[in-house]
Order: structure tokens, then C-alpha cells, then sequence
């Protein structure tokens, strides 16, 4: 049962950092504009705008 | 029709901006510690991943522009730069010359709460998340196998890592409920909350309690379990009424912008929201009246279906009374403010249906009384039979425990459950195939209770459109429709869409507001409009809208308009009546046609003239002589009702926020799917009421056999299924009833 001695901290490890990973995901808005982000996708950061 | 009117407006609203360069972006510039200007305001118009890229990069190559950030879900421009704050209007014509709506946005509004209060929900949702994965892991070994074989001091070591995460998990993500128990309670009443709060806290206690005395009734897997889902339902809650919310924050944003101030013949934009009262607002045609007040210059036509929902536009002289968001039409007009903005009469809409959706959610659901009900007594049943098989009959305790457990499981409330919601998603599914689709499960439920059906009368009881009435002849119909099909006007949009073949191409075509439209056709000058623009003067006046055809031959026709009632909508009122409901016609149009109309719908009681405020009022006065009420509307003025009435319907033809605001929309012009939508409602209910008959007589056969401890949990588990799949049978009997 020694096994449970390290594999616990290891899995609460790994949830932790999934957790970190959503505060930090949450606090720089990215829920903020859900419809934007699907657009967003589409748009290439080399592209020049189209002329208007 | 509505839909239309209020539309079609802000289009030309938008058009009229985008001519009119704006100047007062400069007084909303935010200066930050380290000199950086920052500026917010809305851009509407964005549809596209180009758009977004069209602005967002326009912008960037400015030299001084440092941060530029558009959201797509809100329209939000946010911008940050370094140097003059008059760039800000640079910056907002810019936007404009690409070809997008702009408007001024106060960043301090609700829309700020409101995206806190989603963080926070979100925050709570996944720290739950993450507990509920690692107690479930730990869990998982407690069940799966017994003390005996992993030793009693792995057990307590897992238990202890569960209570470790459990405790501050449920102290950080219950925090909503405590937090609305609290409220509730504080002000001596109860709500759901508070039991949710009780049984979360209890759990978790007696939890806390058995790992310190090595005991094996841990519960925080289930404690934090509860929290999760509960949390879950909680923020889809919180979606669903955000969208609601934020069509009403868009009826608040077309009374943001500027407003045109004349003082001592100087001409000033300010923000709507800085108005006072007593300043003289100009108003130019076609734009959006920006405060309730008096017109002290000018003669006009107003179109006011925003607020009355009614279709044709009224006169509005010197000296009248004119309230925010309805449209000045056809001239310039001079208003000296009555009201300020927060003050006005469409705020006091948003107002209405913050308060009223609050009042519906205080609506408890069949399936919740039966749960509070069922639960205490359920726990208490189990604790008897462990305590009467200890202490009663001298029985080992684990046996005892094992009695307790096999009533818990007997009396498992999956068929009580299940008794509602089968029963709801059949009807729900059934209703859907005939274009009525129903936004909640439990609005059937209401549904079936009501004594009251009020109607809405334009838009509902009728089509809400002006169409032609009588016999014409073709090519004047073509000619009229062809004419009529490029102007925004009500009765140009019933002559267009009365006409259904092709159109002529006519040459200079011009609307000429407050008269009519014109052009040429075979080198004949051609008019379509009012009486005394085209019309003749000696025909005597008709009871309908009358709208004239000239050409410059001297030929003149006159189309007369109605807004038609509903083919079944007396029909409709007959089997209300039939059902022993009492049916009202609540209408914001002028008393002589609310007479008309009511008389030859046969409705039981008729209120005419009535604005948003009076309709809630009456409604509200309704429910507190202990009335349920349906209400059937669809304008804006139908918005608080539809909110406040115990159940509301809309059609499918209505505006986006009375869609919203009511619990069944229905496709189509068919009226009669409000009479259908009920009677489902009503066998439904006769459904469910089956279900939990079949679900307490079960309960008297099992339980008392487990009590005796005459089954084992092996057999009580079975006959728990069973029950659920004969709830379920029975409300399968519901496709095929009539």
C-alpha cells in the first residue's frame, strides 16, 4: 500500500494543475467572448486586412 | 409585423448615423495612472471573422493605438492609446467609414455584475470539478472493496485525503447557496437553498464527524457530488436568464447614444443619459426620440409599436406627448425633455421584467413539494428500522444497517423522479411536431392550472399586419405594391406584401416623408400615399386605413388596409370558454377598435388603451385575487406580462424579447396551437398524477415488506427499477392519447 504514499500526491498534483490551468483561463477572460474566439480561428496573424 | 417595425427603423437609424459624424467620443475617454487613454463603445454590424479583422487591424495600423480588443458576443470595442483624447473621435468615424454602426457604451452598467456573477459560478463549477474527480478516485477504492481487506488505516488515510479536499471545496463552491439560504432566511422565509444548504452541510458534518472516530458512513464524495450538479444546474439557470437580460440590456442600449441639445440657438451633443429635464432635444426624422417629453416645434408622425405595440403611426403636434424609443418618421421635431433617461418610460419596461422574473421563480414545482416531502420522511423510515431492529428487536448492528439500507434503496425516489419528467419531454416532443415549442418543463405544469387566458390584440388575436381588403384590380396592385415594396411604412409593407407577383421597375423612385412615395413608370409620373397627397377629396372617408394610387393620367384608386383577426381566433375564445376559462383582451389600441375586435371574438372582458405599466398592474391585480393566468402577447409592451402572468405564450411573429420572456412560442398563424398547447397540458398533468399514484402505491406494497426485513437489498434494487420502468410505461401512454 506504500504505492498510495506517492501516487496520491501525484494525482492531486495532476488536478491541481488542471485546476490552475482553469482559474488562470477564467481570469484572463478567455469565456469573455465565446462566439468571437470560433471566428477568431479563422483569421490569419500574417494576413493583411482585406482593403475596404 | 412588429418585428419588422421596430427593425426597419434602426436600420435607417444606422444610416442616418453613419451620415452624421459624431463628436462626443472625446467625453468618454478614461485616463489611466500611467497616461493611457482607454475608450469603450459599441460597434454593431460585426457578423464575421472579416469584420472582426477588418476593424481590429484598421485600427492597429494607427501609429499611437497600443491595445485594441473586439468582443464579438457583445459588440465591445475596447480600445487604449497614448496621446490627444481627441483621437477618440478619429478612432469611433473610423469604425464608422468601414461601413459598422457605432455607439456610445457606459462601461459602468449591469453588464459588469452580471460578468462577475458568470466568473464566479464558473470558479465554483470547477473547483468542484476538479474535487469531485480526485474524491471519486479515492472512492472508488473505499467501495470496491471492504476494511477487512485493505486495513483499517488505509481506509482512514483515504478517508482523511477526502475530507482534506472535501471541506474546503464545499465551503468555496457552496457558497452560492449558503450565501441565497442566508438571504433567504434572513428575511424569515425559505427557499430551495436552504434544504440544498442543509443536507450539503449535514452530509459533510456527520462525514467529518465518522473519519474522526474511524467510522465507515463517509459521505463527501456524495456531499461534493450534489454541490457539482447543483452548481451545474445553477449556471445553465444563470445562461438562460442572461440572454433574456441581454435582450432587454439591448432595449436599454437604444436609449444610450447622443442627443442633439438646442440652447440658445447653439446646438450641442450630449449623452442620453446626461439629459435633464427641461432641455429642448432636436430631433431629426428617422432618428429614435431619446426622452419622454412634450414636442414644443414641429408636426411629425410617430411610430410607436415599440411601446404600444400598435402598427400605424400616430400624429404628433405641438404639444404632445411623446415617450422614448418610439420613432419620429416624417419631420423634424423640437421636444423639450419631461423625463430623464433612467426615467423614462422604456426603463420602466426593463424595470417591470426584472421585477417580474424574479416573482416566477418563486413558483414551486410539483416534483420539488413531493421531494420535500419524501426525503424526511424517507430518512426517517430508514432511521426507524435501524433503531427498531437494534434497540426493539436486539438485533447485531450491522444486520440493523443492512435493514436501514435496503429501505434506503427501496425507497429510492427514482420513480418519483422520473414520475415528471417522462411525462414532460413526451409532451414537450409531441408539441414540438406541431410547431409549438415549449422553453421549460414545468410551463406545462402551470399551463395546466391556469383560470385566466389573456389576450394581446395586435399581433395576436389578429395578424399584427395591415393587409388589403377588397377586390382590385391587377395592374393597379402591381404598380401600388411595386412602389410600396421600397418604403418602411406599415401600410407600404401591407400593400407589398399583399401583392405577390412580380415587380414593375419604376425610375425615381423617392419617399416624400409624410406624404408617400413617387416615381416614374412609361414616362408617367406615378404617386402612392396619403388623402391629401394623391388622393381624392370628395370620396367619402372609409372606416379602414386608406392609402391612394395617382398617376399623372388623373387615374386614382384607393386600397383600403386592415389588421385582419385571426381565422380561428374566435375559435379559440369558444373552446377557452368551453374549459370554464375565463378569457380578457388587454390592449394598448384605441378603445372603438378594441370594441370591434373583442365583440366579434366573443372575448369575455375587454380593457383597451392600456400602456405596459397599467397591463402589469392588471395582471398583477388578477394574481393576487388568486387568479393563474396564461398570457398570450408579442410586442414589447407584452414584455413585463409575459414575465409576470403565471404562464405566457407568444408567437412566433413576435419580438425577440417577448419570445424570450415567454415559456411556449408557436409557429405559424394558426392561434388555435394556444388551445391545443392547454389541452396537452391538462392530460399531461393527469399523467403525472398517475405516475405518483403508481409510485406511492408501490412505496406502501415494499416498504413495509423491507422494514420487516423480509428482501435483500439484491431484491430491492430490482423492484426499484421496476417501479421506474412501469412510471415510465404509463407516460408512454401519452404519444397515444388524443
Amino acid at each position: 500500500m506504500s504505492v498510495l504514499m506517492y501516487l496520491i500526491p501525484i494525482a492531486l498534483l495532476l488536478g491541481l494543475i488542471g485546476l490552475c490551468a482553469f482559474v488562470w483561463t477564467l481570469k484572463t477572460g478567455q469565456y469573455d467572448d465565446l462566439d468571437g474566439a470560433a471566428h477568431r480561428i479563422l483569421i490569419d496573424d500574417d494576413e493583411k486586412p482585406p482593403e475596404s | 409585423m412588429e418585428q419588422l417595425a421596430i427593425s426597419d427603423p434602426l436600420r435607417v437609424r444606422e444610416q442616418l448615423d453613419t451620415t452624421d459624424k459624431e463628436t462626443g467620443y472625446r467625453n468618454l475617454v478614461k485616463r489611466g495612472e500611467d497616461g493611457t487613454l482607454s475608450l469603450s463603445f459599441l460597434v454593431s454590424g460585426v457578423h464575421c471573422a472579416a469584420c472582426i479583422q477588418k476593424i481590429e487591424g484598421s485600427l492597429k495600423a494607427q501609429n499611437d493605438i497600443e491595445r485594441v480588443n473586439l468582443n464579438f458576443s457583445s459588440g465591445l470595442l475596447a480600445l487604449s492609446w497614448k496621446g490627444e483624447e481627441d483621437r477618440a473621435n478619429d478612432f469611433a468615424s473610423l469604425v464608422e467609414g468601414l461601413g459598422y454602426g457605432v455607439k456610445p457604451f457606459d462601461p459602468e452598467s449591469f453588464e459588469n455584475t452580471q460578468k462577475k456573477e458568470e466568473r464566479f459560478l464558473l470558479l465554483c463549477l470547477g473547483v468542484a470539478g476538479f474535487a469531485l474527480g480526485n474524491i471519486m478516485l479515492l472512492s472508488v477504492g473505499v467501495w470496491s472493496t471492504s476494511a477487512e481487506t485493505m486495513g483499517m488505516a488505509t481506509r482512514d488515510f483515504l478517508h482523511w485525503i477526502s475530507a482534506i479536499i472535501a471541506l474546503p471545496t464545499i465551503l468555496f463552491s457552496g457558497r452560492p447557496f449558503f450565501r441565497s439560504a442566508l438571504k433567504a432566511l434572513s428575511n424569515a422565509q425559505t427557499n430551495m437553498d436552504v434544504p440544498i444548504s442543509l443536507a450539503i452541510l449535514l452530509a459533510s458534518g456527520m462525514s467529518l464527524f465518522e473519519v474522526i472516530n474511524h467510522g465507515e458512513h463517509v459521505f463527501f464524495d456524495s456531499a461534493v457530488m450534489l454541490t457539482f450538479f447543483l452548481l451545474v444546474g445553477r449556471f445553465l439557470d444563470f445562461k438562460a436568464r442572461q440572454s433574456a437580460r441581454s435582450s432587454a440590456n439591448n432595449l436599454l442600449k437604444s436609449i444610450q447614444g447622443f442627443a442633439t441639445v438646442v440652447e440658445g440657438g447653439q446646438r450641442r451633443r450630449v449623452l442620453i443619459k446626461d439629459l435633464t429635464e427641461g432641455m429642448i432635444v432636436s430631433i431629426p426624422a428617422g432618428e429614435t426620440i431619446p426622452a419622454d417629453g412634450e414636442v414644443v416645434d414641429g408636426n411629425s408622425t410617430i411610430d410607436t409599436s415599440l411601446i404600444t405595440g400598435e402598427t400605424l403611426p400616430n400624429e404628433a403636434q405641438e404639444g404632445a406627448y411623446v415617450h422614448a424609443g418610439t420613432l419620429n418618421l416624417s419631420a423634424p421635431l423640437k421636444v423639450k425633455v419631461a423625463k430623464a433617461a433612467d426615467d423614462t418610460l422604456l426603463s420602466d419596461i426593463v424595470k417591470l421584467m426584472d421585477q417580474a422574473g424574479q416573482s416566477q421563480a418563486a413558483y414551486v414545482r410539483i416534483a420539488d413539494k413531493a421531494a420535500r416531502l419524501y426525503t424526511p420522511v424517507v430518512h426517517l423510515m430508514a432511521l426507524l428500522s435501524f433503531l427498531g431492529w437494534f434497540f426493539v428487536i436486539g438485533a447485531e448492528w450491522q444486520d440493523s444497517l443492512l435493514v436501514a439500507v435496503t429501505v434506503l434503496i427501496i425507497t429510492c425516489p427514482c420513480a418519483l423522479g422520473l414520475a415528471v419528467p417522462v411525462v414532460q419531454v413526451l409532451s414537450i416532443a409531441r408539441l414540438m411536431k406541431k410547431g409549438v415549442f415549449v422553453k421549460s418543463g414545468d410551463a406545462l405544469e402551470r399551463l395546466s392550472s391556469i383560470d385566466t387566458a389573456v389576450f394581446d390584440k395586435t399581433g395576436t388575436l389578429t395578424y399584427g399586419e395591415h393587409r388589403i381588403v377588397g377586390e382590385y384590380d391587377e395592374q393597379d396592385l402591381q404598380l401600388a405594391a411595386s412602389l410600396a415594396s421600397v418604403s418602411a411604412h406599415p401600410a407600404s409593407k401591407g400593400i407589398a406584401h399583399s401583392y405577390a407577383g412580380e415587380l414593375l421597375k419604376l425610375d425615381n423612385i423617392e419617399e416624400i416623408e409624410g406624404c408617400g412615395i413617387r416615381g416614374i413608370y412609361n414616362d408617367q409620373e406615378v404617386k402612392l400615399g396619403s388623402r391629401s397627397w394623391c388622393g381624392d377629396a370628395k370620396t367619402p372617408e372609409s372606416e379602414h386605413v386608406e392609402v391612394w394610387l395617382a398617376t399623372s393620367s388623373g387615374r386614382k384608386t384607393r386600397f383600403s388596409l386592415q389588421d385582419a383577426i385571426r381565422e380561428d381566433a374566435q375559435s379559440t375564445i369558444v373552446q377557452f370558454a368551453k374549459n370554464n376559462i375565463h378569457t380578457v383582451l388587454l390592449s394598448g389600441d384605441r378603445k372603438q377598435v378594441v370594441d370591434v375586435v373583442s365583440e366579434q371574438v366573443n372575448i369575455d372582458e375587454h380593457f383597451a388603451e392600456q400602456n405596459p405599466k397599467q397591463k402589469f398592474e392588471k395582471i398583477t391585480k388578477l394574481q393576487e385575487q388568486g387568479h393563474k393566468i396564461l398570457m398570450v402577447g408579442d410586442g414589447l409592451n407584452d414584455a413585463p406580462v409575459l414575465s409576470q402572468a403565471d404562464v405566457s405564450i407568444a408567437p412566433g411573429t413576435a419580438i425577440d424579447l417577448a419570445q424570450q420572456s415567454a415559456d411556449i412560442v408557436f409557429l405559424g398563424d394558426n392561434l388555435s396551437s394556444v388551445h391545443d398547447a392547454y389541452e396537452l397540458s391538462k392530460t399531461s398533468q393527469r399523467m403525472v398524477m398517475q405516475n405518483f399514484a403508481l409510485a406511492v402505491l408501490y412505496n406502501i406494497i415494499a416498504v413495509p415488506l423491507a422494514v420487516v426485513g423480509m428482501v435483500t437489498p439484491l431484491i430491492a434494487a430490482l423492484a426499484m427499477s421496476g417501479s421506474s420502468l412501469i412510471v415510465i410505461a404509463n407516460s408512454f401512454r401519452i404519444k397515444f392519447s388524443s
